[in-house]
């Protein structure tokens, strides 16, 4: 199999320090409120929300939506842009809504937290995802198009 | 006070997104297009993130309780079932026809992407749809439990 690597978009250095972020916010939250991070069920939990269980998840994702402030600061991020088409957008969410909840995760419970506690369920998701998206994409980009 | 320290994690969280570039769908596409110019940053991010959380994970698998004094709350699931596999291969449809998952798509929205939003509104639909389907077809809404997901639900 030949692969070409785009060494002009290749970002290691910032890819590996994003990263590290990452794993560090997942650590913050275990550590300190002991809950694991994942971004679908966190959410899911504003959609269909139980009795004394909102007020965290509120701030977590009110945190996440205020972060882009921080790293136009902090790193003179600026945003990247969604441009897919409407349609797209609203079929893309609604499988990825209704994908997280039944598989319970997304890349940041069973793509992230999961790999780290060596969970082979979340590991068994996590090929799942990552062979369906390159699947997806190989569909509408080379066989569509 | 509870809400401050989710607070601090979904900043960091995002802050991540942000540096790693993970916000930008392109550059998620670009990962997933094995087959075009391929971009392996995406690898790098999970590496990073993983390795950290290894470290975490372990660090609190040796305390009785977080630092807040509450108990963890870990998953207990390990059965791989077809609603495991079949709900990753779903979201994966829908990762790869936009490059936009959960947190990145949730990030977006503090850029005033109209269309970020659009789409978490369409998650949210969807997540509700599956609620509505399951609970339907079991007689319970199993996917309420009250055991924590894998996703920290």
């Amino acid at each position: 199999m030949f692969m070409h690597i785009d060494w002009v978009h290749f970002t290691p250095w910032s890819a590996l320090a994003g990263g590290i972020f990452i794993g560090l916010a997942a650590a913050w939250l275990l550590i300190i409120d002991g809950r694991v991070l994942g971004a679908s069920g966190i959410f899911a939990g504003l959609v269909a929300p139980r009795r004394g269980d909102l007020a965290w998840r509120l701030a977590l994702i009110f945190g996440l939506i205020v972060s882009p402030f921080l790293a136009a600061v902090l790193f003179g991020t600026v945003g990247a842009g969604v441009s897919a088409e409407i349609p797209t957008l609203i079929v893309a969410g609604l499988l990825v809504g209704f994908g997280t909840r039944l598989g319970k995760g997304c890349t940041s419970g069973h793509g992230v937290c999961g790999l780290a506690r060596l969970s082979s369920r979340s590991a068994a998701a996590t090929a799942a995802f990552m062979a369906s998206g390159f699947l997806t994409i190989f569909i509408t980009r080379h066989l569509l198009s | 006070m509870a809400i401050l320290s989710p607070l601090i994690a979904g900043l960091i969280f995002g802050l991540g997104l942000c540096l790693s570039g993970m916000i930008d769908p392109r550059k998620v596409l670009a990962f997933l297009d094995l087959a075009g110019d391929w971009d392996p940053s995406l690898a790098l991010v999970m590496g990073g993130a993983v390795t950290v959380a290894f470290v975490a994970f372990r660090v609190a698998g040796r305390r009785a309780s977080s630092l807040a004094g509450r108990a963890f709350e870990l998953p207990t699931t390990t059965t791989i079932d077809a609603k495991l596999l079949g709900g990753a291969v779903i979201f994966g449809v829908g990762w790869g026809l936009v490059g936009l998952c959960p947190a990145p798509a949730i990030v977006n929205i503090g850029f005033f992407d109209a269309r970020a939003l659009l789409f978490v509104l369409a998650m949210a639909a969807g997540l509700k749809a599956c609620d509505v389907l399951f609970s339907l077809r079991t007689g319970a809404p199993d996917l309420r439990a009250s055991s924590p997901g894998d996703g920290a639900e």
